[in-house]
């Protein structure tokens, strides 16, 4: 080493003073405190005032102050009305129930709103239409929060660029608009959803006879134009029939999940059951084929379920078409085993004549000509299919979408108005729209939030929520739903109708106009009132009508169902989730946090393989697990994270995680449509969509096919990669097999049921023999005292052969009970909150698609008289009421989770968190202090969503143990209801549970035990032989039993498990 | 202990002298279908909104034709009756209201009610509440002198037993100890440290269950609004400014129009001088032109001039948030009168908190009241048809009255859910 020196400045070269002074130095720079003190504070800070003093102080002073504001009372004031509006239902804490009908595109479910003191809280189906015979959906459930969403457009905005302004009145948009549309080079365009509300579609007609040369389109991102075109070629009309499952012996299902998002799935849901119910006097039951490339909830009950590639959708129909028509399908390159279900189903079908029906989910117009061409060979038409009442909530076709573009593109759209659509997110061209929309002169948009279209169009109207506004629907010939204002708008919002009334030149507001147009419609103002009131015009029930049916086009579909390429190595099928449907709701929170009835998931969607798929070389070996073998399940189970994969179909590339769920065929991958919504600014999303989306799922509508004519949800060629990455998939549910546990679900086959129908009874005595059998069990099996309950002892049945897994209940359970929202991180950690959960269990060999058996079962507090729980609560504050209820007193609980732990049925829920905000203290959502909570959290918890809140339910705060209530208030509030009027309680009608009233299949009752004329005791007689508790032998003394589940099949799978 | 006791016994004895119970409306109870239905506009003795009462019967002798009157008053005055029509001009043209659901037997209980009335002779005797309460503290008072006396007196004793002690040691010739002087000693140290200990946590507990208790919270109101005058002097029913209370949890506060529907006509306060707790006087006539100044109401004119807004009332009565209370529960399934909870408010001119609103409070009135069970005679609410066990209880005498507990009353999800 040298001594060289070398320096950088002189001060360093001569090691001045000044040089050693600023080295030293180098990093210090005293913070400009004293600059920032007053001149008469210079000083304070050397004043001799050491560290403990301040800290005494500050002890003090905070103690004093806790002191004095926990022992003060803070002063609440009570504000009456000055002037009380003059109706009877305006009584604060008294709830009032309006019709009204839920919308969502083209679906209208009709609906009763229930509202407490101005605040629309919950929705319960409207029993007088016999359209939904008063069922719901869990979307229809979970619309209610939708109104209290604070991303809905607040006001009418212009776009300046990509910047959403407000405009200040509608008399100054209505002017911008108008100086917009003048001297228009193209067209004027409506895009609309489909609309089948009489009165929009006369102000659309009005509007457009003003606008000479305009147009209107309608668009559904679930399109059903291969039925509709379909229908026109076999029988000369473009509608879609209406179904009539409950006529039909024999179901065959080609891909419809007609149970969860097909065409009409409450309507369906209520029909099917109809066959599905059985008693042991009568034991027959309705057969159910389903043939389908994805695990989906109507094939999870389906009896027999066969799959095939989703490329084979028009062979299958074919098949089943040669078959009946007395040929073979042997000629066909299907899978033996899919021969022989097809020619079994054949077979069923050509017994039942006139008592089958045949439907198909494809939405390739050649299929659905052969599928019309199966009906009819079966006699379906005018039986089980009614043409005199159509279904009108999907009349978009392609054709029409994809001539509009073609026109922007031309420049001849000059004007172009979006209602209730969102083609740049959800049309499988949507790039192509999204370009061609901007080359038009005048968009404006009345969708009720700045979506992924709203904001590239110039002006946006927001329309009111279906709670805050006038309106109608005729979502099936012959079946009006009357919607009516339940609170008025919460924002600056004018209805759609109202924006075209104005721009038409008429003065009308849409209230009267629709006022006008029902007074003369029905013939007068009682009749209008009475139909407002009811929520429903129903015209008189006509005969079962069919339609001629035209050979001539079955010859020319076939061929070309003939010609559909064979599939390559590994297809793509694309469907809707029962909970997000094409994403309408996105930004839900009830709807985010919904499992999904078959994988079990919330918060993603994903790619779904068959659990062979990762057991294949090409997948990572850390990754890679044989879900035969336990010890491989276990591991798998253990963790959520899922390995991605990129997805390539075509051009197009796609990475999601991938989660194996049985029954899908091995060469097959199913995403769900109506996730990833994303503005085009990402950052934009939380503000323009709603918080809770942001990152909820990737979107897979760009990955349609278009076959020329119309969209498939389906792709015959793609092909994956495997990445090293992985992304966690927050599952409510991780162990899918019962291990065949008949003591947790009992199922048997309709002919084991008719040959000994005391099967099931056999069995609960053979559990119980140790115990002192069925009949001293109740007194002998146990230690502790027999209770009696005077009076009241509630009980639920639940029908597993009705309840097919939709939802609505957990939906409905979430709004009734204020039931708290955590978000996918707390999902990830099994800290979800749902009271009900319905537990979904398959059976069978894993490798085998179509050996799988699946069973759904609600689980929720069981109610049990010999509560296991409630023996070990160190303060009582779990314990049994003298009606049979487990009461949990949320004040009392010190949260130590002894009960959780006890309970055998695993339905208590802990609030790890404070997910309600319910705690006194304001920063006790702060993320430095309890941990991450994800946006949707705070989403629930900002004042506006929390108008949602049932006030009779008590919102719980962190570390306190809840359950299910049986609805407690509503029982209170039955029970009050029956002592005013000084009368008994009035069985199914005073007391409903939440769940109850919610499900579309009517698959639980509920009432009083003790009343030998009730409901609940009548379905337990009557259906002795299927009664079962869950893990009877425990002795907990359930309040809810279950029905054994009968299948119309040959057998009941065994899980083959390797130990 | 004690305590509940009184107020339990206390509670029965209001229970059992209620005064009518407001459903079981019988015809012959003129009284309560006089205040529910006539006492907001008329008084028998005193004129308000509408004429005083009594010998109504001797100024309209025609019997037929008051009830015509009382039952449909636009109908008579159609017919061009001259009495009644001059009657209605001398009222300003107040219509009155239409009670066509009064039956002729409840009309006359009415008439009789009003024709019998006297004004009540000076106040009341105390409603025996008072009275337990003033023995109770006389009580506490007498066992607090007692224990003093008898702290003294063992002090005295133990402090001549060691004197004795000393002197039969000094006899014996044991030595004496060093005197200790009782302040030092650590027996009484220990005693007094025990006592200070007990006395502490026993006012500690005391205070600490009583956070967030409000027992006789009086707060001051925007106006002075005297439930004396109103529900007392005036006899006007509860329900008819707290209508909620039979139909909803809450009872509700009125809105203003209720008010202006009597204060419309009643500008002016004439009666007894109103005095604050403070015993300051309250001037009653600038009380109702607050209501005038809220409403927006101009006398002279007799319309609303101006918007109105709302009074912010002091709310008295405050229940936590995981408590569900049901007023119509309580007041129409229950029969519970409005005073048991309430206290006597037709005594008083500023509302206070009368009862502690504590669980306790609760569950003891539950323990202790009986429901509205059927009897033998088929009387009582027949929602309870349905306890069987308890209609053949009372039939075999095991029991004799059902009380809220014994149909669940008492349990958790009764009230907190």
């Amino acid at each position: 080493m040298s001594d060289k020196k070398y320096w950088q400045s002189f001060g360093e070269f001569s090691e001045s003073e000044g040089f050693k002074q600023s080295a030293q130095n180098e990093f210090r720079e005293d913070l400009p405190m004293e600059a920032s003190l007053p001149a008469d504070k210079q000083g304070l800070l050397d004043a001799k005032t050491p560290r403990r003093d301040f800290l005494k102080y500050l002890g003090f002073s905070t103690a004093a102050a806790a002191l004095a504001a926990g022992c003060e009372m803070p002063v609440k004031k009570v504000i009456p009305y000055v002037n009380k509006p003059d109706a009877s239902e305006l009584i604060p804490g008294v709830a009032g129930y309006y019709a009204t009908t839920y919308i969502s595109g083209g679906n209208a479910i009709p609906v009763v709103a229930k509202v407490r003191d101005g605040r629309p809280i919950k929705l319960e189906g409207n029993e007088l239409s016999s359209f939904t015979k008063g069922g719901t959906s869990a979307r229809v459930q979970a619309s209610v929060l939708d109104l209290y969403d604070g991303a809905r457009l607040h006001y009418p905005i212009q776009m300046v660029n990509g910047d959403p302004q407000e405009v200040s009145t509608f008399e100054a948009f209505d002017k911008m608009v108008g100086e917009a549309m003048t001297g228009l080079s193209g067209s004027l365009v409506l895009l609309t959803s489909t609309i089948n509300s009489p009165t929009t579609k006369q102000i659309i007609g009005e509007f457009l006879a003003k606008y000479p040369g305009s147009k209107h389109v309608q668009y559904d991102a679930d399109s059903y134009s291969g039925m509709l075109l379909a229908n026109e070629a076999t029988h000369g009309k473009r509608i879609i029939p209406s179904y009539q499952f409950e006529n039909a012996k024999v179901i065959v299902s080609l891909g419809a999940d007609f149970l969860g998002t097909w065409l009409s799935p409450v309507e369906f849901g209520w029909q099917y059951v109809q066959g599905r119910k059985i008693d042991a006097k009568n034991p027959e039951m309705s057969k159910h084929y389903q043939f389908e490339s994805m695990l989906s909830m109507t094939g999870g009950n389906a009896d027999d379920r066969y799959t095939h590639r989703p490329s084979e959708a028009g062979a299958v129909a074919l098949a089943l078409l040669a078959e009946l028509s007395g040929g073979s399908s042997s000629s066909s390159s299907l899978s033996p085993k899919l021969k022989a279900g097809i020619s079994k189903a054949a077979k069923d079908l050509a017994a039942n004549k006139g008592k089958a029906l045949v439907v198909s989910g494809s939405n390739n117009p050649n299929v659905q000509i052969i599928v019309n061409a199966i009906n009819e060979a079966i006699g379906a038409n005018g039986t089980t299919i009614n043409w005199g009442k159509p279904i009108q909530t999907h009349a978009g076709v392609e054709a029409d979408m994809n001539a509009l573009i073609a026109d922007m593109e031309a420049g001849k759209v000059g004007a172009l108005l979006i209602y209730g659509v969102n083609p740049v997110y959800d049309y499988y061209d949507g790039e192509k729209f999204k370009t061609a929309l901007q080359k038009i002169k005048a968009t404006v948009s009345f969708n009720e939030r700045l979506d992924e279209t709203a904001e590239l169009c110039k002006y946006s109207i927001p329309a009111p929520h279906f709670l805050e506004r006038w309106g109608d629907a005729e979502p099936k010939a012959g079946h009006i739903a009357m919607i009516q204002p339940t609170i008025n708008p919460l924002f600056k919002t004018r209805s759609f109708e109202d924006s075209l009334l104005k721009w038409s030149g008429n003065n009308t507001s849409y209230e009267n106009y629709f006022l006008q147009y029902w007074t003369k419609t029905l013939g007068s103002t009682e009749a209008y009132e009475k139909a407002l009131q009811d929520g429903v015009v129903e015209q008189p029930t006509v005969a079962l009508a069919a339609l001629g049916f035209n050979n001539a086009k079955v010859a020319e579909a076939t061929a070309a169902i003939g010609s559909i390429k064979k599939g390559g190595n590994l297809e793509l099928v694309l469907y809707q989730s029962v909970a997000m449907g094409v994403g309408n709701q996105a930004n839900n929170p009830w709807l985010l946090e919904l499992p999904d009835p078959i994988t079990r998931a919330n918060w993603d969607n994903y790619a779904i393989v068959s659990p062979k798929f990762i057991k294949q070389e090409s997948i990572p070996k850390k990754y890679r697990f044989d879900l035969s073998k336990r010890s491989e399940a276990d591991k798998f189970e253990v963790h959520p994270d899922r390995l991605v994969i990129k997805i390539k179909v075509g051009s197009k590339e796609i990475s999601l995680p991938i989660l194996p769920v049985p029954g899908t065929p091995d060469n097959v991958i199913a995403i769900a449509v109506g996730w990833g919504r994303q503005s085009a600014k990402p950052e934009n999303t939380s503000e323009f969509i709603g918080r809770s989306v942001v990152g909820a799922g990737k979107n897979v509508f760009p990955l349609i096919s278009f076959n020329g004519v119309t969209a498939e949800w389906s792709v015959s060629d793609i092909s994956f990669e495997a990445t090293n990455e992985t992304y966690p998939v927050a599952q409510a549910q991780t162990h899918s097999s019962y291990e065949g546990r008949n003591e947790v679900v009992k199922e048997l086959t309709l002919e084991d049921f008719k040959k000994s129908p005391n099967e099931i009874l056999e069995e609960r005595e053979e559990e119980l023999k140790p115990y002192g059998g069925l009949e001293k069990f109740e007194k002998e099996g146990t230690l502790y005292g027999v209770y009696d309950k005077p009076g009241i002892h509630w009980g639920m049945s639940i029908d597993m052969n009705s309840c097919f897994g939709c939802g609505a209940c957990v939906v409905a359970c979430h709004a009734e009970n204020n039931v708290a929202v955590v978000g996918k991180s707390e999902v990830l950690r099994y800290h979800d909150m749902h009271w009900l959960r319905i537990d979904r269990y398959f059976s069978g060999n894993l490798e085998d698609p179509d050996d799988i058996q699946t069973v759904f079962q609600p689980m929720l507090c069981q109610h049990c008289d010999n509560a296991p729980c409630e023996n070990v609560c160190p303060v009582a504050a779990t314990n049994h009421s003298s009606e049979g209820l487990n009461q949990m007193a949320y004040n009392r609980c010190i949260g130590t989770r002894y009960c959780a732990n006890n309970c055998p049925f695993k339905v208590r829920r802990f609030n790890w968190a404070d997910y309600s905000g319910a705690d006194s203290f304001p920063n006790n959502q702060d993320a430095n202090g309890v941990g991450h909570f994800d946006p949707v959290v705070f989403q629930m918890n900002d004042d506006l969503t929390r108008m949602v809140l049932n006030p009779d339910v008590t919102v719980r705060s962190r570390g306190v143990m809840e359950k299910c209530s049986f609805c407690v208030q509503r029982l209170q509030d039955g029970k009050l209801k029956a002592k005013k009027e000084n009368r008994p309680l009035k069985d199914m009608e005073d007391v409903r549970t939440a769940c109850q009233q919610a499900c579309p299949s009517d698959a639980i009752v509920f009432g009083n035990v003790n009343d030998s004329q009730s409901m609940i005791n009548k379905t337990r007689a009557e259906n002795k032989q299927r009664v079962f508790y869950a893990l009877e032998e425990l002795h907990v003394l359930p309040n809810v039993n279950y029905l054994a589940k009968v299948r119309n099949t040959e057998k009941i799978s065994e899980s083959v498990n390797e130990k | 202990m004690l305590h509940y006791r009184l107020i339990a016994k206390k509670l029965f004895y209001i229970l059992l002298f209620a005064v009518v119970s407001i459903s079981g409306l019988r015809a012959q109870d003129g009284k309560a279908l006089f205040q529910a239905n006539c006492a907001s506009c008329h008084n028998p003795i005193k004129q308000l909104t509408g004429p005083a009462l009594q010998g109504v019967t001797s100024r309209v002798t025609d019997k037929a034709l008051l009830h015509a009157w009382i039952k449909n008053n636009i109908a008579v005055l159609g017919t061009g009756n001259k009495y009644f029509n001059d009657l209605y001009v001398s009222f300003g043209k107040t219509p009155m209201n239409t009670f066509p659901n009064l039956s002729d037997a409840e009309i006359d209980a009415i008439l009789n009610y009003v024709e019998t009335y006297k004004a009540p002779t000076a106040a009341p005797a105390d409603n025996g509440g008072g009275g337990t309460k003033d023995q109770e503290n006389d009580n506490s008072l007498l066992y607090g002198v007692l224990t003093l006396i008898l702290a003294v007196i063992m002090f005295v004793l133990l402090q001549v037993n060691s004197s004795l002690k000393k002197l039969s040691d000094d006899k014996e010739g044991i030595p004496a100890m060093e005197p200790i002087p009782f302040y030092r000693n650590k027996v009484y140290i220990t005693f007094v440290v025990l006592i200070l200990f007990v006395v502490g946590g026993y006012y500690v507990v005391q205070g600490a269950i009583g956070l967030g208790r409000t027992k006789n919270y009086q707060p001051e109101q925007p106006i002075f609004y005297s439930h004396k005058v109103h529900a007392g002097t005036n006899q006007i029913s509860c329900l008819y400014c707290h209508g909620g209370a039979w139909e909803s949890k809450h009872a509700g506060v009125p809105s203003l129009n209720i008010c202006m529907n009597c204060h419309a006509a009643i500008n002016e306060y004439k009666g007894e001088a109103l005095h604050r707790e403070d015993g300051t006087t309250v001037d009653g006539t600038a009380e109702i032109q607050k209501l005038y100044s809220y409403t927006g109401y101009d006398v002279k004119s007799g319309k609303y001039t101006e918007p109105g807004k709302s009074i912010e009332w002091v709310k008295i009565h405050n229940l936590p948030d995981h408590v569900y209370f049901n007023h119509s529960q309580h007041i129409r399934a229950g029969k519970v009168q409005c005073q048991t909870c309430h206290g006597n408010i037709t005594e008083m001119s500023e509302v206070k908190q009368f009862a502690e609103l504590s669980m306790g409070w609760c569950i003891n009135c539950h323990r202790n009241s009986k429901i509205d069970f059927p009897d033998s005679t088929g009387a009582g609410n027949k929602f309870y048809s349905i306890y069987e066990k308890f209609h053949n209880d009372l039939k075999n005498g095991t029991i004799d009255s059902v009380t809220v507990e014994k149909i669940g009353g008492t349990e958790c999800q009764k009230c907190h859910y």
